[in-house]
């Protein structure tokens, strides 16, 4: 700690931070654009200029940068200071000479950082009399809007885009007053992290075009606190509501989770909770607009005259959802509704982390590892945040060059012009390239088994007791050895792994290298499984039979009855299959919000709700539970699918609370679920939280073509949060924040506010409560099946894809121009063996189903494997690594 | 020997050969340098008191002094001639590249020599495609004779020296910019610290030094540093080209012992002004430096004698205002040029720049205000040293604001008499 000297006051300081943010830090209000605490300085926009006296005699002072300031002790500044604030008034003055004076049709404004500074600065006069300079705005794709006359030059753009997401395709170009943010051309933004930049940039250049479709106000927005749906790593979001459709997600900071930053699945991936696929009433054998009390009657009735009821839960819906239907249909007849051999690879996943001296890193900590190898998992596809925070692990060893020439790390152009292009090692071993492979110092693409092979050949490297791997590769040895040595030099190695290939192998090759790094270290080491969906690894821990199970039930007449919750069979075992299944059953009923092919042969179909009208508690690829609520109250018939059960089961509970501690104490795994967020009984000064901001306008208006009178705002029972304005919203818990605001900070740089320090956990702490915490001196068996050299002819293998392989975010239009089509990826080599060439329609036959496919020639891919685009729809489900079907060239 | 930087120069305007630079002892100096330790060399170069000619005049010696020396050192190390020569009246680099190429090829081996850096780089002007000619024809003839390439005359010292031709921004003599531009980024400067000695090109120790500073080194290893310090007027060591740009009778530049008065450079060596102009200030090294006013005239131009009249050496090249232009059309010819020239980086220099043109246009075209003056003369104090990332737009407020200063009437006669020149 320093002591700094602050217009007269002393302060305690962090040594060597950078002044503006000790300020900040502080809580002063500095104004600043170019400075970015995920980012760092580059005293690029001379905005946060301070007076700095030399000793206690200096009267006069001099201006510098605050953000290019080192604190140190006896550090004399001043804020205040006319010359300070007069030289902060005049760079606002300059950057306000080209920005247009817009603000009324800006979708920036009201949450517009340059708004904010400008009122802070107090610049309220235009001396400049020319003309403003003109710029050409460009087409960016899907996601993004661009005006750039609003352009101020902060550079946060390309820092972030290049520098932080590793783009490519967005610079900038041009000298002068005349410098240009965009694309060399007008085109789709290739970065699965383009939405940051609406959040990045601070004022209204880059916008979210998905928000534009259906704008409003951020301050006529209903908010909540949120948890992404849209993969496993439980980013925590804000989604914003108005007038009964979801109109945008922004980022809400975690600060061991996501940070500052989202991908671009889970900020445009909203698209599915309006979408007209929804499911808005209930219907009985396909009989639409059945009222709210017949479906109950129905429901009743079906679940008494079942002989035998089954129920099968999913990964997407909470773990209260989930449990719900458990207690209806009995803890022996529940089936958490994995996919086909899904659910072992996470139950293997789980009894590594439960009883293996493994730790589940956050994303900060993952952030911290300075070698990495990635075994089989695509993670820009499968976790895209995952990969972001290995792109920043990766820079270490930049950090390291800093620390060594005495650069601080914040200054960011320094450490890159020092370090260049020095990075820490990180090893991809995988089906096809990667995103992450640019900045990888090796990669290594094969079949999943061989991946799994060169895993099991490291930690024999690392550790001679681990198993050995018969008849390797040379080349393939000499990696092993190579990431073994990089694993074992590193400060905190890193293994990340997953269950997208569907390879138990992978998986138990990951795990003998964590023991031998645990075994070497005495330290529990880093493993990142990468779960597939937003409560795979909660759906885990409550446990039960698999699908299969399911089926036979029906098939050997076990069962005659089958509630589904929120999930669609056929994307998860293959159709003949699904269709015995429910062809079956005597009876199906579904819960789901989205109409599918599963729902359409249901005899009762209750409307769910989306996460945005839900609530309930995720467990997170990191073993983290957090609390999701709902951003607005559910129309009409629909209702928390949770609700439907407890309708069913005519309980005493009424409340989310009630499943949710009845959960926690039926499954003692569960049992710290019940600190992920505070009761439905918290209350600030005896109110609730309030959903909307104080400023929310025209509620009484809403409704007003209707009714003159305004109704009583709807009462919510199962949580602290009120669908209201009224209410205390200063010093809620974190996790009941809806969303960042502070006065004189209306945009989302406000959050510091809410912060220990920039960039540091949030006031009150993260939130969520971590289930598994590391056995680290637990005795671990190594896994010693190791496959074999020999392959099968031919085997279909998954491709995943960020925009394409997730099912609800596909339901979203923008990002479902994002994806690909339908396509077979095939070696040259076995293309010319079949006879096709790049571009040739292919008929194959996936389980049973015939699917007509565009042939993609992927050198990299191992010869033998066919890959097909994971969860694409038009692509039916496949078993991953079966042989497939007939294949054969499609007539023209 | 009095002119040791242009002894070489022939009158047809061909350049000196390599036979006739030995024959005047070319190499000689190299030779003696690689006899000597490295740090020696250094230590020459420090007693002698050299400093860069580049504008900023900071002692070459001790620059070079910051570099990591010994085994431990990191390489690889760099040696980069800045020879970007952009600055607005300057040409001595060029005529130096073009008249004596390898005087610059020598200064370049011994100075690398004396940091032990192992690449250098000539960074070019791209429009100087004379001086590229002739300087790929030198440093291929001194690959040849073994004065370039691996162990230079048996001494075990290597050294690569490439000629990088720019694509042209004035930003690119910034010494950072110029290391982003030669990675083949952006010119932009970068932040200091860490300086270039310690972290520059490619992350690595890297001296940049302009072409005439070392043009000088080769001659100091020769002859000495009580040779080479009596070659000056006064305290500031050697010889210098002075230039003159303006109406004068003979415009041209003249290498003169360091601390000649800028009388004796306007009327012994140019010639005086031309029939029927008279002086009424001058710039004394380039465009970015305040004016000097007649009264001046006998002050030595040397790095400390100018400061005192609130004005910068420079790069010793200087233009003049005569009595039949106006200073503010002047000035506002030079702003346009360092508004063009910003490279858009930080606020106050992107945005700065541009609304003093405005100003001074507007003035000239007759839509000026009196505030406008007083608008233009917080420009000076706000665009100022520290308050901008380099040094380019306090480079450009000097010769405004000393114009304000020396000129005002100028200023003012465009308001209060609505004139269409406001002088001259």
């Amino acid at each position: 700690m320093a002591e700094i000297e602050i217009d007269g006051t002393i302060y305690q300081a962090d040594a060597g931070d950078n002044l503006l943010k000790a300020c900040l830090s502080l809580k002063l209000d500095l104004p600043y654009f170019c400075w970015h605490p995920a980012m760092g300085s580059v005293g690029a926009c001379r905005q946060c200029a301070v007076l700095q006296f030399k000793d206690q005699d200096d009267r006069h002072g001099r201006i510098v940068m605050a953000c290019m300031t080192p604190v140190a002790d006896g550090l004399r500044v001043s804020l205040e200071r006319p010359e300070a604030r007069q030289f902060r008034a005049g760079i606002i003055e300059l950057l306000m000479i080209n920005h247009p004076h817009d603000c009324p049709v800006c979708e920036e404004g009201g949450e517009c950082h340059l708004q904010d500074m400008t009122e802070m600065t107090g610049h309220t006069f235009r001396r400049y009399r020319g003309k403003k300079r003109t710029h050409y705005n460009q087409y960016l794709g899907p996601f993004i809007n661009h005006e750039m006359n609003r352009c101020i030059a902060c550079y946060r753009c390309v820092r972030f885009y290049q520098g932080y997401a590793g783009g490519r395709d967005l610079d900038v170009f041009a000298a002068h007053n005349h410098v240009y943010f965009g694309r060399h051309e007008d085109g789709v933004l290739e970065n699965e992290f383009s939405g940051n930049l609406a959040e990045v940039c601070p004022t209204g250049v880059f916008t979210d075009k998905t928000f534009s479709a259906h704008y409003t106000r951020k301050w006529d927005l209903q908010n909540a606190p949120s948890i992404c749906a849209h993969c496993s790593l439980g980013c925590n979001t804000s989604p914003g509501e108005r007038y009964g459709t979801l109109r945008r997600i922004v980022n809400r900071y975690h600060g061991e989770i996501n940070g500052y930053f989202l991908c671009d699945r889970g900020r445009f991936g909203y698209g599915f909770v309006n979408s007209p696929a929804r499911i808005r009433k209930p219907s009985i054998l396909g009989q639409q607009a059945v009222g709210r009390q017949a479906a109950q009657e129905r429901f009743a009735a079906i679940l008494k005259s079942g002989e035998n009821v089954i129920g099968i839960g999913s990964p997407r819906a909470s773990l209260e959802a989930n449990f719900a239907l458990r207690e209806l249909v009995g803890q022996e007849r529940f089936h958490p509704g994995f996919a086909d051999r899904e659910g072992a690879l996470i139950k293997l996943m789980l009894d590594i982390v439960q009883q293996a001296p493994v730790h589940l890193p956050s994303l900060r900590e993952i952030e911290q590892a300075d070698a990495v190898l990635v075994l089989g998992e695509d993670v820009g596809s499968t976790a895209p945040r995952l990969a972001l925070a290995l792109r920043q692990a990766v820079r270490n060893e930049a950090f390291e060059i800093a620390d060594q020439l005495k650069i601080p790390r914040w200054q960011d152009a320094g450490v890159r012009d020092a370090a260049q292009d020095a990075k820490s090692p990180l090893f991809i071993a995988s089906l096809a390239a990667t995103g992450l492979d640019d900045v990888a110092a090796g990669v290594y693409r094969a079949h999943p088994e061989e991946l799994a092979r060169l895993g099991f050949a490291v930690a024999h490297r690392l550790d001679a007791e681990s198993p050995a791997v018969e008849e390797l590769l040379s080349t393939a040895d000499d990696l092993a050895a190579t990431i073994a040595q990089a694993l074992r030099e590193a400060k905190r190695p890193l293994i990340v792994t997953g269950v997208s290939l569907y390879s138990e192998s992978v998986i138990e090759a990951a795990a003998n290298i964590a023991v031998a790094l645990a075994r070497l270290r005495g330290a529990a080491a880093d493993v990142s499984f990468v779960a597939p969906e937003c409560n795979s690894l909660g759906l885990g821990l409550i446990g039960g039979g698999d699908l299969e199970a399911a089926f036979q039930a029906v098939d050997e007449g076990a069962a005659d009855t089958v509630v589904i919750l929120e999930n669609d069979l056929y994307r998860r075992a293959a159709r003949d299959k699904v269709d015995r299944f429910l062809a079956g059953a005597k009876r199906v009923v579904v819960i789901d919000h989205i109409f599918h092919d599963t729902a359409k042969k249901a005899e009762l179909v209750l409307p769910g709700s989306t996460f945005a009208e839900t609530e309930g508690t995720l467990v997170s690829s990191e073993g983290r539970a957090q609390r999701f609520f709902s951003v607005f109250p559910p129309a009409g018939e629909v209702q928390d699918s949770w609700r439907w059960l407890l309708d069913a089961m005519q309980v005493r509970w009424r409340h989310l609370d009630y499943i949710t501690e009845a959960c926690a104490s039926a499954l003692p795994v569960l049992q710290p679920i019940l600190r992920a967020a505070p009761s439905a009984n918290f209350r600030i000064e005896g109110m609730k939280v309030p959903r909307q901001p104080h400023r929310y306008s025209g509620r009484t208006a809403i409704r007003a073509n209707v009714r003159v009178s305004e109704p009583k705002q709807p009462v919510d029972e199962d949580s602290a949060l009120s669908f209201s304005m009224e209410g205390v919203s200063s010093g809620c818990p974190p996790s009941l924040n809806p969303s960042v605001w502070a006065p004189g900070w209306n945009s989302n740089q406000s959050v510091f506010k809410l912060q220990d320090e920039p960039g540091g956990q949030l006031s009150g702490g993260d939130p969520g409560v971590r289930l598994i915490e590391p056995k680290v001196n637990a005795e671990f068996p190594w896994f010693t099946r190791v496959p074999g050299a020999e392959r099968k002819l031919r085997q279909v293998a998954p491709l995943y894809h960020v925009f394409g392989s997730e099912a609800l975010s596909m339901l979203s239009p923008p990002v479902a121009e994002r994806a690909p089509e339908p396509y077979l990826a095939l070696n040259p080599a076995d293309a010319r063996e079949l006879g096709v060439g790049a571009g040739d329609a292919v008929e194959l036959e996936l389980a049973g189903v015939t699917v007509r496919l565009v042939v993609l020639l992927k050198a990299e891919l191992a010869e033998g494997l066919l890959g097909i685009p994971a969860g694409l729809p038009g692509v039916p489900w496949f078993a991953p690594l079966s042989e497939p079907g007939s294949i054969r060239k499609a007539e023209a | 020997m009095e002119k040791p930087l242009t002894k070489n120069f022939k009158a047809d305007g061909t350049p000196a050969t390599l036979e006739e630079y030995l024959q005047s002892g070319g190499y000689e100096g190299l030779r003696k340098a690689l006899a000597m330790a490295p740090l020696e060399v250094q230590q020459t170069v420090k007693d002698t008191g050299l400093r860069g000619r580049g504008g900023a005049g900071f002692s070459t010696g001790v620059k070079w002094s910051f570099v990591p020396m010994g085994d431990d050192a990191p390489r690889t190390k760099y040696l980069i001639v800045n020879g970007d020569e952009m600055e607005p009246g300057a040409f001595k680099d060029r005529l130096l590249m073009e008249g004596d190429p390898h005087q610059l090829v020598e200064g370049v081996i011994i100075s690398a020599y004396a940091i032990q850096a192992s690449t250098a780089y000539i960074f070019l002007r791209g429009e100087y495609r004379l001086a590229a000619e002739r300087l790929s024809q030198a440093i291929g003839a001194a690959y040849e004779r073994n004065y370039l390439g691996d162990d230079i005359f048996g001494s075990g010292y290597d050294l690569d020296l490439y000629l990088h031709t720019s694509a042209g921004r004035y930003i690119c003599g910034e010494e950072t910019a110029l290391l982003n531009s030669l990675e083949g980024r952006r010119a932009i400067p970068r932040a200091k610290p860490p300086y270039p000695q310690v972290s520059g090109l490619f992350g690595k120790p890297t001296i940049v030094n302009n072409v005439e500073t070392l043009c000088n080194v080769p001659h100091i290893v020769h002859y000495g540093v009580d040779w080479y310090k009596g070659l000056s007027k006064t305290a500031d060591a050697g010889t210098k080209l002075y230039g003159v740009s303006g109406r004068v009778r003979r415009p041209g530049a003249w290498e003169l012992p360091m601390g000649t008065t800028a009388r004796e450079i306007i009327e012994e060596h140019a010639g005086g002004m031309q029939e029927g102009y008279s002086l009424r200030g001058f710039l004394p090294g380039g465009a970015s430096t305040d004016f000097m006013l007649p009264e001046h005239l006998d002050i030595p131009l040397d790095f400390d004698a100018v400061t005192e009249v609130d004005s910068r050496l420079g790069t010793g090249t200087l233009i003049l205002l005569d009595d039949k232009t106006c200073a503010v059309r002047f000035v506002l010819n030079l702003e346009q040029f360092f508004a063009q020239e910003s490279c858009g980086w930080c606020t106050p220099c992107r945005d700065g720049l541009p609304w003093t043109v405005d100003l001074l246009q507007d003035l000239v075209e007759g839509r000026g205000r009196l505030e406008d003056i007083e608008q233009l003369e917080r420009m000076t104090g706000f665009l100022g040293p520290g308050n901008t990332f380099c040094a380019l737009a306090p480079g450009a407020m000097e010769p405004l604001q000393s114009a304000l200063k020396y000129f005002r009437e100028d200023f003012e006669n465009y308001i209060a008499k609505k004139v269409r020149v406001a002088h001259g």
